[in-house]
């Protein structure tokens, strides 16, 4: 765990006189998988706001790289994308007019600059990276079909496969097991487990069941701050945990 | 170029539709053929191939990347006064030259440069040329203007307001204000073109006297048509392929596409410019055949028809676009022209020339309301092509999955 990948330093940010954040660190390494749990309001989504770019934090640092040396406060999300961080949000957000295999090509990682776009021609290799993911993420047969023909999991599974297609060095993943089935729980669980293997993963979830499948570090927020941290059985024993969130 | 023909199926059916068009228009005109159709149609239908072409340039803006840009028609005005300054020019001084041929000294370059100016200005009351006709006299550089001029408004304009995150209906708001005050602008005599006067005389091409209007106007009908079939080409390159789709998603979710890494901005800037230059050469097109332009063409109200054609034609489709503008515009010409008979309801007599706006108006609300796809929704019902209606499905392939309600929060 020397050398993390992001390190978020004492950030605060207000919203209208209510602390959202209030002086958060947190850090994670290159490969590794995170879950972060805490109740409503905590500031778990704000906290990925922060990191991507779409909120700006009143004070504090986002460090990022192998050595720390970019500070993405200030950078728009695109670039803050572009530099290696993938979202996902709550509520599954794919462009339902478009077919899965364009949906995947377009998160495709290549040149985004608009002209280059314009002349782009998806090369033998591109295709075949896009059809390989399509079978990984479970939709090799829905490939040719419009994304809002999917069922609501297969919606996040394709937003999960844009976010991979993306190939970034983080990926922040916002309740993925949200309105799904067992069936399709587990198989989420095993994509992220695997993604972990190569890139750093931050899981926000609120379902406990989940995050005992995923079987990994486990931060717990509060009030915009971090309250504990360390292995699932370690925070669920912790009586300031238990007594913010568990509890209830 | 297979690609864009596979990728976009209605292509060669609108290629071969519009040649076919173009060969009986040919056929069936005065200048060369039977003499069925009269020259003030054919003029009409030059023009309205010009407009089906701007309007592929806003469904472009507005159908495929979602900016209601109420300002695309003052991109296409000011195309026609780039072109028309040259028109003007260059035919005035053939008429100065010719009259002071007589004279029994050779006029100075100044004397003719005066005597145009005063022939071109004297409605207003000026007898110089404005700072903004210096290149007047230059056919290529008239050219490049058209090009130029709104292509840099649109960059500046659009480069502000993109910058600024500037979305939806306020965009909206500040395009037409741009458009607003451009043709305020140029109604003012000092403007430097001619006021509410404008620009007239533009049918008649420099040194082509002895060249019936009938010709030219079969001229201007067939480079019209080209150019309607290059925008077309050239715009169903840009909304197939990724492009088309990254501006799709900018539509649909801008938010979505700025987190895949791609720069909004950049892509709608890009999109702005190049069909505001679109709108120009369809601009420097229309106007030769119109004959006159004036400040009143560039209000909102034109930018706004604009897009009611491309909204009954079907946006989100480039076919739409040219359809709703043909449709609209030729039938437009057709009621307020007094070709429509009067409809006598026994205690009111409806008369077309002042109720073909308010039959137009509640088209366009109809259209909103009941068939968002347009006339080109029409095409649909033939080719089977539709779009998924999961209302009240259940969302996940069991029952413990989500419903569509729940999806929604």
């Amino acid at each position: 765990m020397n050398g993390s990948l992001l390190e978020v330093s004492a950030v605060s940010v207000t919203f209208d006189g209510f602390k959202a954040i209030n002086r958060l660190s947190f850090s994670i390494g290159p490969t590794e998988l995170r879950a972060i749990i805490g109740p409503n309001g905590a500031g778990k989504t704000t906290f990925m706001d922060i990191v991507t770019g779409k909120t700006r934090p009143d004070e504090g640092q986002v460090l990022w790289g192998e050595e720390l040396t970019r500070n993405l406060v200030g950078m728009d999300e695109a670039r803050i994308a572009r530099a290696g961080i993938g979202r996902k949000f709550q509520r599954p957000t794919v462009f339902e007019d478009q077919t899965v295999f364009a949906n995947l090509l377009m998160a495709h990682k290549n040149n985004r600059s608009p002209l280059a776009v314009l002349f782009y021609k998806p090369k033998r290799q591109d295709i075949a990276a896009v059809e390989t993911l399509a079978a990984r993420i479970g939709l090799a047969e829905q490939i040719r079909r419009k994304a809002g023909e999917l069922s609501h999991g297969q919606k996040q599974w394709l937003e999960i496969g844009m976010l991979l297609a993306q190939d970034p060095k983080l990926l922040l993943v916002d309740e993925p097991a949200a309105g799904m089935t067992l069936g399709e729980r587990e198989r989420t669980a095993d994509l992220l487990k695997e993604a972990a293997k190569t890139r750093a993963v931050v899981v926000v979830e609120h379902d406990m069941e989940f995050v005992r499948r995923l079987g990994c570090k486990v931060t717990v927020f509060h009030e915009g701050s971090m309250l504990a941290e360390g292995s699932l059985d370690h925070v669920t024993r912790n009586q300031d945990v238990i007594d913010v969130y568990l509890g209830r | 170029m297979r690609d864009l023909f596979r990728n976009t199926p209605s292509l060669p059916v609108f290629i071969a539709v519009l040649v076919v068009f173009a060969l009986g228009v040919t056929v069936l005109s005065e200048a060369y053929g039977l003499g069925v159709l009269s020259t003030s149609f054919v003029k009409t239908l030059g023009k309205t191939a010009c407009l089906a072409l701007v309007a592929i340039a806003m469904d472009l803006v507005w159908g495929y990347t979602g900016i209601l840009s109420l300002g695309h028609f003052a991109f296409f005005g000011l195309g026609g006064y780039m072109i028309g300054m040259w028109l003007m020019y260059a035919r005035t001084e053939l008429i100065v030259l010719d009259s002071l041929a007589a004279a029994p000294l050779p006029p100075t370059p100044g004397e003719i440069s005066d005597a145009i100016a005063s022939q071109i200005f004297g409605v207003v009351g000026a007898s110089d040329f404005p700072m903004v006709w210096m290149f007047a006299h230059s056919f290529w550089a008239q050219m490049a203007l058209v090009v130029l001029v709104p292509g840099l408004l649109a960059l500046v304009f659009g480069w502000l307001a993109f910058r600024s995150r500037v979305t939806g209906v306020y965009l909206s708001i500040l395009t037409q204000a741009m458009t607003l005050a451009l043709s305020l602008y140029l109604f003012q005599n000092d403007s430097g073109l001619r006021g509410n006067n404008g620009l007239s005389g533009l049918q008649n091409l420099p040194g082509a006297d002895a060249i019936p209007q009938a010709t030219i106007s079969i001229w201007f009908f067939w480079a019209s048509a080209l150019a309607l079939l290059l925008t077309y080409v050239v715009a169903a390159f840009v909304v197939s392929g990724t492009f088309g789709s990254v501006i799709r998603g900018i539509r649909d979710d801008e938010a979505r596409v700025r987190f895949l890494g791609y720069p909004v901005e950049g892509f709608k800037l890009f999109v702005f410019v190049l069909t505001a230059v679109i709108a120009a050469l369809g601009g420097a097109l229309y106007y030769p055949q119109a004959g006159i332009i004036n400040p009143a063409e560039i209000a909102p109200i034109a930018s706004i028809y604009l897009a009611v054609w491309v909204a009954i034609g079907g946006r989100g489709r480039l076919y739409g676009a040219v359809i709703g503008a043909c449709v609209v515009s030729l039938l437009s010409t057709w009621f307020t022209g007094g070709q429509a008979p009067d409809l006598n309801l026994g205690v009111y007599t409806v008369k077309w020339v002042d109720w073909w706006q308010v039959g137009l108006g509640l088209s366009f609300v109809l259209v909103t309301l009941f068939a968002p796809r347009g006339l080109g929704g029409l095409v649909d019902l033939v080719s089977h092509r539709l779009s998924p209606n999961r209302h009240g499905a259940p969302l996940g392939p069991d029952t413990g999955a989500l419903r569509e309600k729940e999806a929604e929060q």
